[in-house]
Parts: C-alpha cells; structure tokens; sequence
C-alpha cells in the first residue's frame, strides 16, 4: 500500500497535524457556539473574528510556568498527559476520511491504515484512553486529582462495555449487505463504508442507521461515547463544582493542554466514527458518479459535514444537560444501557438472519 | 527486510523483558503495575510481528486495557501498601527464580529436542500449504497478502470445531462473576443514601416525616422503595 | 499486510514525538520560578490535611471485575459477528446459549446488589 518509508512519514506527520489543526478549531468552534447560546458574542479580539484565537491560547500556555507539586511522583506526573495524548492520535490511523486522491499517478490516500481488524484497534485504543487521566489523579498525591482519576476510570470502563457491544451491530450489518457478497461481516472500516452504498427505494441511502436496528445502536453509541470521551453531561471527571479541577487540578501549562488536547481529538475522532458506522463514512448517494480528484475532495467534504454535525452536537448537548449524578451514571451504565446494547445486538442477528432465510 | 524484523525483534523482546523485570524489582508497587502494562503492551507487539493480528489487539485490549486496570484498583483498594516503599525481594529470591528457571527450562527443552531440527522445515511447509489455499481461493494467482488467520476462520472455528470450549467458557466466566461478588461484596440491608430534595419532598407527601429511631436519630430508608 | 502495520507503528512514534515536542519547547521558554507554596498540594487553600491513600470502596473492584468478564464476553463476539453471515441460524442459537449464561450472571451480580453504587 505504502511504497516507501518517506511516504510512510509524510502521511503520518499529515495526519498528525490535521487532528491537531482540527482540535485547534474545534476549541475555537466550541467557545464561539457556547457563547451564541448563552447569549454571549466568545472570542472576537485574535485575528478576525477570534480566528486566531487557537494559536493565542497555544503561546499563551506555551509561556506559563509548569508548577509539579512537590509531593507529586515526578515521572509518572510527566508521563500522564503524554500517555493521555497517545491514543488520542494514534485513533485516527484507521478512520477512512475519504476516496484516494491521484497527484502526477500518486496515489495520495485518505484511508491511512486499511487494516482488517481495525473496529478491535479502534477499541483496543480507546481501552489505554483510561491510563491517561487515571494516573494523573494518581501521580498529583492530591485527593481532588485523585477521586476524579479514579471516577473516570470508572466510568470508562462501564460504557466502554455498551459501547463494545453497539459496534457489533454494524459489523454483522455489514454481513447483510456486503458488496462482496460473501455474506461475511467484517471489522474494517473501509467495507464498512463500502457496505453502505447505494439507496433504497432510489432516495434514502443505504446508512445503517436506516435500518430497522441500526437507529438504536445508533442513540446507545452516541451516549456511550460521549461517555467515553468524559464529555458532558457525562463529565463528571472534572467536575469543577466538587472535584476542583478533577485530574487535572494540580496539572498546569503545556501539560494541562496536552489532557484538553486528547479529549477534544477523542471527540473528533468519536464523531468520525459514528459517521463511519452509521452514516455511510465519507459516502453520499449520487457520490459514485464523481469519479477522479474532484470526487475525492467532494468525499472528504462530506466527511468533514458529518463529523461537524456530529460535534455541533456534543457543543449542543453540553450546553442544554446539566451534569448527571455519579451513582446515576453508574446506574445508567450497567442497568440501562449495557442491557440495551446487549438487546440490540441480539436483534439485529435475529433480523441478519431472518433476511437471509427469506 | 528480514534485519530489519529481527532489529525490531530484539528490541521488542528486550523491552518486554526488562519491563518484566522491573516489575518485580521496583518499590513502588504503582510503578510495578506500570511496568506490567509495558510489558503487556510489549507481548502485543512480538505477536503482532508474528502477524497475529487478532491476538495481538485482544491482548491489549484484555491485558492492557482491563486487567491492568482491575490491578490498579486492586492497589488502590489496598491502603497500606499504595504509594509507599514495598520491599518486593525477599531474602532467598534466588530460590524462586531457580525454579522459574527450572519450570521454563521443563516447558522448553522437550519442545526444542522434538521440533529443533525440523524447526525450518515446518515453517516452510505451513507457509506453502497457507500459499497454496490462498492462491486456490483466489483463482489460480497468487495474491498479494496472504492471510494467516482471518477473524472469519476463527469465528468459524470457534462455531464448529471449539464449540464446546466455547460454550464451556461463558459457564467459566460466569462462575467468575458469581463467586467475585460472593468473596468481594457483603450484601447490604439498608442504603445509606442522603436522599435529594425532590425524594424527602414525596416522601413528605407520603406522610412519612422523618423515620426517627428511639434516640432520635434519623434512620436512613431505602431511597428508592420510599419513592 | 505488514507495510499497513509498519505505518501504524510510525505513525505511533509520531504521535510519541506529538506530545513530547510542545513540551520540550514550553520547558525551554517558560519561566521557573518555584516556591514553597506554589509546590504545596492544594486543597482549597488550606494545608493538606492527612495522606490521600485513603482506601476506596470495594464498588470499583466489583465493577471492575464485571467489566473484565463482559470485556471478554465480548472479545468472543467479534469473531462470531463477522463469521455469522455465512453460518446463519446455527450460530445465532449457539452465541444466543453463551449469552444466556453469561445474562444469568449479570442478571445475579444485579439482584444481589453488587450493581448499586451507594
């Protein structure tokens, strides 16, 4: 796929600084909607309408100085926002963004790792997320840092469950309608995709969040990740109102940016997954037609309308739901929602089958 | 191409091996579950060149991301020894590791004496056997990637062949569970919730006040039937 | 295969360096002034008070060992999920067995109170 070292690196460092560049704006985009809905103008004074706001806030933390508690263990202090900030990048290698762009007979790809296995990847990844924030609690010998590391650890692992089991839906989905016909469900992201072409009846595309399981899966994976990625009304992780600052109270400069910087990318790249799972990826009806350049920048346009939905969204949300009570969220994992995935992966193999024996 | 895998071989098994010793060397008993995660994460990396993809990813995930957590908080449930200096030798630890030596030793010599010599030639055959299916499945051309085991297969296998391992798992792991909750968790009589405004305000509807004992303290009711 | 995988890995080490560079550029030009109380642990600013190892309730190591088990109910799912098109309604009566058996023990660790977090 990959024909030499130096491409290899240059795909990869363009990755990079696109997840950075889109956690960048995603803060800017957060602050400006959060504001309008409260009825507030948010940053208007960097650059043209705030736009330079992402980079003021960078030098700005770049130039504070990073106080470690002196009773803090200094290693581990240094290690866990590094450890944070890992799997938040390393989750984009799998994401398809869209069709193979040609350049001079290069192909330039938007499918940066095509691996067969990538939906275990992608939750392999998501499952070191915790380590992160569990030892920054750990490591700041404080005990507000302490409660909210170990809250969130938590609270990871109980929707990561529901959140393990929704993902199986559009697995065996694909089985259904796979284009390969081999009748085979598969755990790469790019079939996914692929599974998801066409339309029915000749106008609603053939998303997996149209059939008859797929919408629920759909709602228990936009909760579930939102609890992953410890955003609100599932932040209890830092709530300020009790915890001071959560894990990251005694954390200050570059490494409280890099923790704010793993969970905006975890956000992205939840967005991009639940496009990629329930709305056809970078696919669009009518897209099949383009062929060329030109289609591939249309597919990641698409892409990128999906994922800014899905955010626009989660800003909303944070804005709307006030903060769910501990023993609730915990409740509402185990009792709710893990019963509910587990209900619904069980019919959608019900409903694969019954399409097959029909 | 081979150099370069066997470079990174010896890296990889170097990092396992020593965050696997540090993990019985060092004090502090958070840094040895630490280690233990690296070492983890470094066993997913030597099966992962051996191109068992799915093994490799299921050792993080399970190792690495539940395990190791279930250690952290089994730490963290301890107090005595979070955080402070445990002294992880003890005096004849040369004992122990003569017979972990002995019982790998045990493990690894038959296996050396029985396939040591037909070692490469196995290899080779299992190679051209997976070849000689992939190019059969393919239509006569030799694809490109050849698959060693595909995640269909195992389920396939795990459907027909392993069934009964299979099915005999879930009983094991339920098991588990039970008898986790059995050993870790004294059922509780009573909750001792604060109750929230809105729950005191329906019980005051109720007409029940406030469930006082004989001394007058307040006895907490089980929220969620007085609701 | 192997070329994919070896992208994964560099791109792996490029999210290593991602953190680290920021932080090595921050550590050169910023300032670093410590004192006493900027270094103190704090807790609403009074002195800390008594160590935070205190011990946690046994709830999280009970969720965490449910999580384990169901995380490893699940690592046996994926296979089947993508095998079960092509096995068809066999494999939804043998998977709809080992769920049953595993559901009678979250159905168990529910009823018997292990589930409540107060």
């Amino acid at each position: 796929m990959y024909e030499s070292l130096w491409v290899m690196i240059i795909h990869s460092v363009l990755l990079a600084l696109a997840a950075l560049t889109g956690f960048a704006y995603l803060t800017l985009m957060e602050r400006k909607i959060l504001a309008r809905m409260q009825h507030r103008v948010g940053p208007n004074k960097a650059g043209p309408r705030g736009f330079l706001q992402p980079l003021a806030d960078a030098v700005k933390l770049m130039f504070k100085e990073d106080i470690m508690p002196a009773d803090a263990d200094r290693w581990v202090y240094t290690l866990a926002p590094i450890l944070a900030t890992i799997p938040a990048v390393i989750i984009f290698a799998v994401i398809p963004l869209g069709k193979d762009f040609v350049f001079f007979g290069e192909r330039v790809t938007l499918t940066f790792a095509n691996i067969d296995i990538g939906l275990l990847y992608l939750l392999a990844v998501t499952s070191i997320g915790v380590y992160g924030i569990t030892l920054a609690g750990w490591a700041s010998n404080n005990k507000y840092s302490m409660l909210g590391g170990v809250r969130s650890a938590a609270q990871m692992i109980s929707y990561e469950l529901a959140f393990g089991l929704t993902v199986l839906v559009p697995v065996m989905l694909t089985a259904w309608h796979n284009p390969s016909g081999d009748g085979l469900g598969s755990l790469n992201l790019t079939t996914m995709v692929d599974a998801q072409a066409g339309t029915y009846l000749g106008f609603i595309p053939r998303w997996f969040i149209f059939t008859p399981t797929g919408w629920l899966a759909f709602i228990v994976f936009l909760i579930a990740a939102t609890a992953e990625v410890t955003r609100a009304p599932f932040d209890l992780v830092e709530a300020e109102q009790e915890l001071v600052g959560g894990y990251a109270t005694e954390y200050s400069s570059m490494k409280f940016a890099l923790f704010f910087m793993a969970e905006y990318m975890k956000l992205i790249a939840m967005s991009a997954l639940a496009a990629t799972f329930f709305l056809g990826g970078w696919r669009f009806p009518g897209l099949e037609n383009i062929g060329g350049n030109w289609g591939a920048l249309i597919s990641f346009i698409v892409m990128l309308v999906k994922i800014i939905f899905f955010l626009f969204l989660s800003i909303w949300v944070r804005a709307t739901f006030p903060r769910i009570r501990y023993d609730r969220l915990m409740d509402f994992g185990w009792k709710r929602l893990l019963p509910v995935s587990l209900a619904t992966m069980a019919a959608t193999a019900v409903f694969v089958v019954l399409v097959d024996q029909l | 191409m081979n150099y370069v895998v066997l470079t990174i071989f010896f890296l990889l098994s170097a990092l396992t091996l020593g965050s696997g010793i540090m993990v019985v060397t060092v004090k502090n008993i958070i840094h040895a579950a630490l280690w233990l995660i690296s070492t983890f994460v470094g066993v997913a990396a030597l099966y992962m060149l051996m191109e068992a993809e799915f093994l490799a990813i299921v050792q993080v995930l399970v190792y690495a991301g539940a395990v190791s957590i279930l250690v952290l908080f089994a730490i963290m449930l301890t107090r005595q020894i979070t955080g402070t200096g445990t002294r992880q030798l003890h005096s004849r630890w040369w004992v122990a590791m003569l017979t972990a030596a002995a019982l790998f030793g045990g493990v690894i010599v038959p296996t050396v004496w029985q396939q040591g010599s037909s070692w490469d030639k196995t290899a080779s055959d299992a190679q051209a056997i997976l070849v000689q299916q992939a190019t059969e499945a393919n239509g006569g051309t030799r694809p490109e990637i050849i698959p060693v085991a595909g995640t269909e297969e195992l389920g396939a296998a795990l459907m027909g062949e392993y069934l009964l391992p299979f099915e005999v798992v879930s009983l094991l792991l339920t098991a588990a569970l039970i008898g986790a909750i059995l050993i870790a968790f004294e059922e509780r009589t009573r909750r001792r919730r604060v109750l929230t405004l809105a729950e005191e305000l329906a019980l005051r509807k109720r007409g029940i006040v406030e469930p006082h004992d004989e001394e007058g303290a307040v006895v907490p009711v089980d929220a969620e039937q007085a609701v | 295969m192997l070329s994919t995988y070896a992208f994964i890995g560099i791109f792996t080490v490029a999210a290593i360096t991602f953190p680290l560079l920021p932080l090595i550029i921050s550590a050169i030009i910023r300032p670093n002034r410590p004192s006493e109380v900027k270094l103190s642990t704090y807790e609403c600013g009074l002195e800390a008070i008594g160590e935070i190892w205190v011990q946690f309730k046994v709830q999280y190591y009970l969720y965490a060992l449910a999580f384990v088990i169901f995380d490893i109910e699940t690592v046996f799912l994926y296979p089947w999920a993508v095998a079960y098109g092509q096995l068809g309604l066999f494999a939804l009566i043998e998977m709809g067995i080992f769920l049953m058996i595993l559901t009678v023990g979250l159905v168990y660790a529910w009823k018997k109170g292990a589930l409540e977090w107060i």
